[in-house]
């Protein structure tokens, strides 16, 4: 009997003000764009959060606890539902309650930590957790790393910290000739488990659902169901991993996608031998079939599934170095206020903007970004760090200052 | 002495400086008695600009009858413009360019309003540049049996075919002005087109005036003219009212050396980039920032990311008005590293704001600065040097400003105006 595992991340970076040119570096100004951020969320929260969560919700009701879900819900995400539309965490709380939801783990800020220090990713990942249990009373025992990137340090990583699973992408090169709907594990001598996306069903709801030049539009639940099960006969599982914001806002509500769900279980059931499962119950039922290795790193991101998406040209690489250049000192300073501001500058989304990839890919980062060209991307993103190093120059001089100060003091007593 | 102009930016449309030139040209000139009409691409906004001066507006000249007499009662200077997307520094590979942009930009604000960025914003770019200049060509011979004058003077290629059918229609001489050569704009890799029409505007005109000597030598030995002919007369500089540092306020730490301009191959902003490496393994609390907006900016910035100098090194876009004033006032050094430049009026800026200036040989600006530090564009070893040199050494900077400001009070348009009168009148008696 195949399962369908269907995990859904939930994400929205902390927004920069695109006018925080040269001369707002080191002044009172703030490079955080607050009512955009609060804009681009509340949008999104009608779109799709809201709607989606009361769908899944309906669909967790009408078929008895046999459709399961899981999420990723970024700990910058959380936050912005807090400050902007609490009413998404009540809802998401709701769904949790059902017993029929998992919550994975992952890095607060989504961020590529786990690539430039392995103290910050632990700090991180610990710090959702602890965000998770805040909300929700759970601690996750999946793990699902940032935009899934994910190599063999990462599954011990993820093991060494008490996680039993991990997701990634079901990329050719890790495959082979192997299907991805399997359970495997990262080494002969390792407990953890590891799901891996089924891109092409993934895909074919997160990017080709609405698109009327692809061959098999319009796709209806009963057709997808029954890929699922001509799959499902000789699988495990079926790994659907997807943004959330598919539903609604990638692909808008005119586009039919809200029904599409809604009947997709439905049309499941309608066959025989096929069942919804979270990830943790997929790899209570079956045993791993084989062991995946991955000495290079893997991601869902574009169709090189690597890091380019985020470091494949200079501008990110340069980015990416001048902001994990500061962690000691921003570390050093103690203060929760800038080490929080450093560490949503870590965020992927950041860097996925400043890149200058073309055709496919290039349309998909196009559509995401903000910023009307990756140069003005990067120039805007230099200009917060900057600005929050001008603030740990001047932090520093105060702390320098203060012992000398009580030293004096101290002499004349 | 009535003139018939031929010019194309002006203020306060102003991509380079040709706009704040004829500006100040025609306000000498006509404190000095003379007449003109001075017919514009784009005049809309030039009102306030042009108490010294009417506007003909080329595009209502078909439909209006001539006004020579009668507006000249209370001005010596009129005005006409016509709508077209001429840019008088762009090559017409930067024009295609403009419009790729152009057309990217609307994309964006169609789905949301794009008022930030690096790239500036104009919405007046037409297809093609070339059918622009035959337009306004067509304009000139218009204008020529309309009015009355004595003379023509037509600023830059984007004129002279339109001062050679005036000349062609009224028999009067014709004066041809260059501010910047196909050379300057384009290196070697010359627009054939471009040059053609230089080459027969500086052939038909009676006269030429360059703008300096470096500009008179290219003018005689890549387009074979009469050195006879050809006249210099350098660039004045206007007196506005401008910040003061102390009125800047609060900026990054470290002295701040500035590159403003636009960011294309004829600026040399690599040289500036590559001495900026440089400078930054020896002297650490130094930032370097590049104004301005060009087709090699986003090479620039993908290179400046390569070389890590993301703590050191900003781009600011384009800058007009108060924020262009307050990035001169911030600065602790100006560098020009032009590879070809006619005459270059940044440096002049730089000094009126107290700022010491280095500037390349191959630049006209250099000939009237005899006391500011001039290196090779090429030799950026040479340019970290006197960079680091100025940034390290009060004396030498302030002495550089004191010194070029005292070059600079000899320098007016007042001056200039006498020298392109005297031009006039080797051919009006």
């Amino acid at each position: 009997m195949a399962s369908i595992c269907l995990c859904f991340q939930v994400h929205q970076p902390f927004r920069l003000r695109r006018d925080f040119d040269f001369f707002s570096i080191g002044s009172q100004l703030s490079y955080e764009d607050t009512s955009l951020t609060a804009a681009v969320v509340r949008k999104v929260a009608q779109k799709c959060y809201l709607p989606a969560n009361q769908l899944m919700l309906k669909l967790v009701n009408e078929h008895k606890g046999k459709f399961k879900i899981a999420y990723s819900l970024s700990g910058v995400c959380l936050e912005q539902f807090e400050q902007y539309c609490p009413e998404v965490i009540a809802s998401f709380k709701k769904l949790v309650q059902t017993g029929c939801v998992e919550l994975l783990g992952e890095t607060y800020y989504h961020s590529l930590s786990f690539l430039f220090s392995k103290d910050e990713f632990q700090a991180q990942v610990r710090a959702h957790e602890e965000a998770i249990g805040r909300y929700f009373d759970i601690k996750p025992t999946t793990f699902r790393n940032t935009e899934l990137v994910y190599n063999n340090q990462l599954a011990e990583a993820a093991e060494a910290m008490g996680y039993r699973l991990v997701l990634l992408e079901g990329a050719d090169r890790l495959l082979g000739w192997r299907s991805p709907n399997f359970v495997y594990r990262p080494a002969s001598n390792s407990n953890l488990r590891l799901l891996l996306r089924n891109y092409r069903l993934s895909d074919d709801i997160a990017f080709r659902f609405s698109n009327a030049a692809w061959e098999h539009y319009p796709l209806t639940a009963e057709k997808y169901a029954h890929w699922i099960h001509s799959v499902g006969a000789s699988s495990q599982v079926i790994n659907l991993f997807m943004d959330y914001e598919t539903l609604g806002e990638h692909q808008w509500a005119d586009t039919g996608i809200f029904q599409f769900m809604q009947k997709l279980p439905t049309a499941a059931f309608a066959r025989e031998n096929v069942r919804f499962q979270t990830p943790t119950e997929v790899t209570q039922t079956h045993v791993p079939v084989g062991i995946i290795d991955s000495p290079y790193t893997t991601s869902w991101a574009d169709t090189e599934r690597d890091t380019s998406a985020w470091l494949g040209n200079e501008m990110q690489r340069s980015a990416m170095e001048y902001v994990y250049s500061l962690e000691s000192r921003v570390r050093n300073t103690g203060s929760a206020d800038i080490i929080h501001a450093w560490r949503k500058l870590t965020t992927s989304d950041h860097f996925y903007y400043m890149s200058t990839k073309r055709s496919g890919d290039g349309e998909v980062h196009r559509y995401f970004n903000p910023f009307p060209t990756p140069y003005d991307a990067y120039v805007t993103y230099t200009n917060a760090v900057n600005h929050l190093n001008e603030s740990l120059i001047a932090n520093s001089v105060v702390r320098e200052e203060r012992p000398a100060r009580e030293a004096i003091h101290n002499a004349y007593l | 002495m009535k003139i018939l102009m031929f010019g194309w930016e002006f203020p306060p449309r102003i991509s380079g400086g040709l706009g704040p030139a004829c500006f100040g040209l025609t306000k000498g000139l006509s404190e000095l008695g003379t007449n003109i009409l001075l017919v514009l691409p784009q005049a809309k906004d030039c009102n306030p600009y042009v108490t010294h001066l009417q506007v003909i507006d080329a595009n209502d000249y078909r439909t209006r009858a001539p006004s020579f007499k009668s507006e000249s009662e209370h001005s010596r200077v009129q005005c006409r413009r016509v709508d077209s997307p001429l840019r008088p520094y762009i090559t017409e590979s930067d024009y295609s360019y403009w419009i790729e942009i152009e057309r990217k930009r609307h994309e964006t604000a169609g789905v949301e309003e794009q008022t930030t960025g690096l790239l500036p914003f104009s919405g007046h770019y037409g297809p093609t540049l070339m059918a622009e200049v035959r337009r306004y060509a067509e304009i000139g011979a218009l204008l020529a049996r309309g009015e009355q004058f004595d003379l023509i003077h037509a600023h830059d290629w984007m004129t002279f075919l339109a001062g050679v059918e005036a000349k062609k229609r009224s028999a009067k001489p014709l004066i041809v002005h260059i501010h910047a050569t196909e050379f300057d704009r384009s290196g070697e890799s010359v627009n054939p087109e471009i040059y053609e029409i230089e080459r027969l505007g500086m052939e038909q005109a009676d006269k030429v005036i360059a703008v300096s000597h470096w500009t008179r030598n290219k003018i005689i030995d890549r387009y074979g003219i009469d050195p006879a002919k050809v006249e210099v007369v350098h660039n004045g500089i206007l007196k506005e009212p401008m910040l003061d540092r102390s009125q800047v306020g609060a900026h990054p730490r470290g002295k701040i050396v500035l590159f403003l301009g636009r960011i294309t191959r004829q600026k040399g902003p690599e040289y500036f980039l590559e001495a900026a490496r440089i400078v930054l393994n020896q002297v650490k609390d130094v930032r370097f920032v590049m104004a301005g907006t060009g087709d090699m900016l986003p090479r620039m910035i993908e290179q400046m990311a390569r070389l890590r100098l993301h703590q050191h090194f900003h781009f600011t876009g384009f800058l007009q008005g108060a924020r262009k004033e307050r990035m001169y006032a911030m600065s602790d050094l100006f560098v020009m590293p032009s590879v070809s430049e006619p005459f270059g009026l940044t440096p002049v800026e730089a000094l009126q704001y107290g700022v010491p200036v280095i500037v390349s040989k191959q630049s006209g600006v250099a000939e009237v600065l005899p006391h500011a530090i001039k290196v090779d564009f090429w030799d950026i070893e040479r340019l970290a040097e006197s960079m680091i040199h100025v940034l390290t050494n009060e004396e030498a900077a302030e002495g550089i400003v004191k010194k070029g400001q005292m070059e600079l009070a000899s320098i007016g348009w007042d001056f200039a105006a006498e020298q392109t009168l005297s031009v006039y009148r080797s051919l009006v008696h």
